[in-house]
């Protein structure tokens, strides 16, 4: 070292020595709010000698923390983590806070965006969920709120910066849309999941505005058709797009449009087309994109197939695509074409023929060839045989979804326990799986709960109304319990078919890692919902429809609903009564209550019976959008 | 607790060996009220059990029920009963198997041999004296064709085609 740097390394030392010193004296010092002025540092010592080190003016020993701390945090990306950092103490919250980069809000309605812009201000992506899951289902009123106008208007102005949103089920309308396009002119990444309110319209003054934009995703979305060509309002020049996924949107769009788009976005990876997109079309992009990792297929299903006229090499645009990995779409499928996608067979991890009337006789030469699937939906259509097919071949499987190809509770259901066990037996290293089916034993469920230790995501669907076993007659709380008792790292569970208390007892007494619980027409009594609030500490998402349950088990989760994210019972035997009395017991717990679909015309819910409780932890008190309908309590 | 009662007897009923699908419950019918979805603002948890009603084919669908979302539904098979005025008996068709009104049009007129009029917007179909209308969700009686094709295959749950002097014209009904 030189002189000056053996200087400056002991002046170095000096202050963190004397920050040390500083530290042991008193830890009032350490928490104490801003700034670090080196005069509260000196009042802190009062008498001390080391006033004299002010004429240097050395970095105030709380700068050299944050400085040290904003250097350190900047790797750390987990929320939980960083969650409990910012719990430390003051310094570091206020460091934590100014470090984090990706916010997410599970509940949009847990905080107003006051609060997240004034608490962080350096944000740069933003994650956003609104309604619960069960509004999917019709279970929810339209026009319950989730709007996304308050934080895109909170965001810009605090955000110019800002580069990615992240929407699930919120309602998102053009004005949003336009206002996010003009606000942000870094804006890189677009994705809407599940939800409503905008159109095509909206879209194009993405496409136009966000000259950055590399992710443009539109996942099971209400799109609604303004007319607007929004392909063509893509600016003329390259573009930066890495993903581009409509295949949500139903409206036909303009393929010339689309194909140029492509061939000047020399980026894209990700193209998931709509189901206008026929066959033709689609070989036309893969032609020009065959660097494409991801395909949304269209339709599948030729336009014109004219007598004596060449038809495309379907195959041959399949084989030049070297690098998919990840096939979906299928939405209108002409069988005799699905052969062409064999050349991408081997190298696929994801499928997703979950559109498309597929047999087993249709999946079988496919399937056998699919050897890195880790991901696979289908319809049941594929029925027990094309599970066992699937189950022969995808050892890699990690994700099974099996769709009802007919979602009527009576309709005949070609899948079974059979196909569940197969898929146990042959894919050990499943770790999700969401199955639909008409009949099941607790053979097959304990089979899979033996076979598959990796499981962390286990919902299965009996659509048929408290069915119980149907080679046993009883009911499922043997088969769901064995899935508690041996899937040590389950965190997601949904249950169906005939169940009794029991069943829930088992889940109160190995469930300790769920955090999510899907209850629909199972339990007895109060006593089933009382073992799941007293049993599962890592409970965050409870949703419960017509089931048993009133206020006395709503009463025995008081101490939980603070740490929770929400619970929804809906068609239970709830007063409200009950529901008032916890709202009034938890001022940090927003209490909703409100009716069916049916209910508009009724101004309020009369009467004390409860049609459905929505409730969840908030820090800024009720929301003040709720609509008619929506009393909070 | 009487629900626990009606619980018990469904145990007993669901184990037993009968002809029907498991979870018809002709029998539970005396005991509970049988209700429509639709009409019942308030649903009771004993009427969300059992919607069905004595005489088949299909159970009053449950709101929301199975969990499948409403875009994952157009995969299924959707037959709507077709009558027309005059014929002995109805037919079934499969509203998917079509993608507009044009080859609806055709296959119903192929199927109870007739020509249906020209349709306009403002007169409905004129020039042959049968009227396609159709049953919607709310359970009105709609004329074919004026909502967009998508809307009508999704909200038709049955079809009648009036013939001649019994379809009332549109100014009459004014």
């Amino acid at each position: 070292m030189t002189e000056e740097e053996e200087d400056s390394s002991a002046k170095m030392s000096e202050d963190v020595k004397r920050y040390l010193k500083l530290d042991t004296r008193s830890s009032a010092a350490a928490t104490s709010e801003p700034p670090c002025s080196s005069s509260s540092s000196a009042s802190a010592l009062a008498n001390n000698k080391s006033r004299n080190f002010k004429s240097f003016e050395p970095p105030c020993p709380d700068h050299v923390l944050e400085n040290v701390l904003e250097n350190v945090l900047q790797f750390l990306t987990s929320r939980c983590d960083r969650n409990a950092v910012s719990l430390v103490c003051r310094s570091w919250w206020r460091v934590e806070a100014q470090t984090r980069f990706e916010v997410f809000i599970g509940n949009c309605y847990s905080l107003s965006p006051l609060r997240l812009t004034h608490r962080f201000t350096r944000v740069r992506s933003l994650v956003l969920k609104g309604k619960p899951r069960f509004a999917d289902f019709n279970l929810m009123p339209r026009n319950w709120g989730a709007q996304f106008a308050p934080w895109v208007a909170a965001t810009a102005k605090a955000y110019p910066w800002l580069e990615k949103v992240h929407l699930k089920r919120m309602f998102v309308t053009d004005d949003d849309l336009a206002l996010l396009a003009e606000s942000f002119p870094g804006f890189k990444e677009l994705t809407l999941v599940c939800c409503e309110g905008f159109g095509t319209s909206g879209i194009a003054v993405v496409a136009n505005k966000c000259r950055q934009l590399k992710v443009l995703d539109l996942l099971e979305s209400e799109v609604t058709d303004d007319e607007v060509d929004w392909l063509s309002c893509f600016p003329a020049s390259e573009t930066h797009l890495e993903s581009l996924s409509f295949d949500c949107v139903e409206s036909p769009i303009n393929f010339k449009a689309l194909e140029e788009l492509v061939v000047r976005s020399p980026f894209l990876k990700k193209l998931r087309t709509n189901r206008f997109v026929s066959l033709e079309v689609l070989h036309r992009l893969m032609v020009r994109a065959p660097q494409l990792t991801s395909l949304g297929t269209g339709s599948f299903s030729p336009e014109n197939v004219l007598q004596g006229e060449q038809e495309p090499d379907y195959a041959a645009a399949f084989r030049a695509c070297k690098s998919i990995s990840c096939l979906s779409g299928f939405r209108d499928l002409t069988p005799e074409y699905l052969p062409a996608i064999s050349p991408v067979c081997a190298n696929l991890t994801s499928l997703n023929f979950s559109y498309a009337n597929i047999s087993p006789d249709m999946l079988k030469p496919i399937i056998r060839n699919c050897h890195n699937i880790r991901v696979f939906w289908a319809l049941d259509s594929i029925c027990d045989e094309g599970l066992q097919a699937v189950a022969a071949t995808c050892k890699e499987l990690r994700e099974l979804r099996v769709f009802p190809f007919d979602p009527r509770e009576d309709s005949e259901g070609p899948i079974s326990g059979v196909g569940l066990q197969a898929i146990s037996e042959g894919c050990r290293k499943l770790e999700s799986i969401l199955y639909f089916c008409q009949r099941m034993t607790n053979g097959a469920v304990t089979a899979m709960s033996e076979n598959c230790p990796q499981l962390t995501v286990f919902r299965l669907c009996i659509m048929g109304r408290h069915r119980p076993d149907h080679v046993t007659g009883k009911p499922m709380d043997v088969g769901f319990g064995a899935i508690v008792k041996n899937c040590k790292k389950l965190t997601r569970l949904a249950v169906s078919g005939l169940l009794t208390d029991e069943a829930f007892s088992y889940i109160g007494e190995y469930g300790k890692l769920i955090r999510t619980l899907s209850v629909a027409f199972a339990g007895n009594s109060d006593r089933a919902l009382r073992y799941v609030l007293e049993g599962c500490p890592k409970l965050q998402k409870l949703e419960i429809r017509d089931s048993p349950f009133g206020d006395v088990g709503l009463r025995s989760g008081m101490h939980r609903y603070c740490n929770m994210r929400f619970v929804w019972l809906s068609s239970c035997v709830l007063s409200r009564g009950g529901c008032r009395e916890v709202a009034h017991a938890l001022p940090n717990v927003v209490v909703e209550v409100f009716g069916s679909d049916d209910d508009d015309d009724d101004d309020t819910v009369t009467g004390d019976y409860v049609e459905t409780l929505y409730l969840y932890r908030s820090l800024d008190g009720p929301r003040k959008d709720a609509p008619k309908f929506v009393t909070i309590l | 607790m009487a629900y626990e009662k009606k619980v018990n007897e469904l145990n007993l009923k669901d184990t037993e060996l009968c002809l029907g699908l498991p979870g018809r419950t002709e029998e539970i019918k005396e005991e509970q009220e049988v209700s429509c979805v639709k009409s019942n603002n308030k649903r009771q948890f004993e009427e969300t059990r059992d919607e069905e009603e004595s005489t088949p084919p299909t159970k009053t669908q449950i709101v929301g029920w199975p969990p499948v979302r409403s875009y994952r539904k157009n995969n299924s098979v959707s037959y709507v009963k077709v009558s027309m005025d005059g014929a002995p008996y109805l037919r079934k068709i499969d509203l998917k198997t079509y993608k507009n009104y044009p080859e609806l049009l055709k296959a119903l007129e192929n199927m109870f041999k007739f020509t249906v009029g020209e349709y306009s917007e403002r007169e409905g179909y004129k020039g042959s004296g049968f009227v396609p209308t159709y049953e919607d969700k709310d359970g009105d009686w709609m004329l074919v064709g004026d909502v967009p094709w998508d809307m009508f295959s999704s909200s038709c749950k049955r079809l009648r085609i009036m013939k001649g002097s019994d379809a009332p014209t549109l100014d009459a009904s004014l």
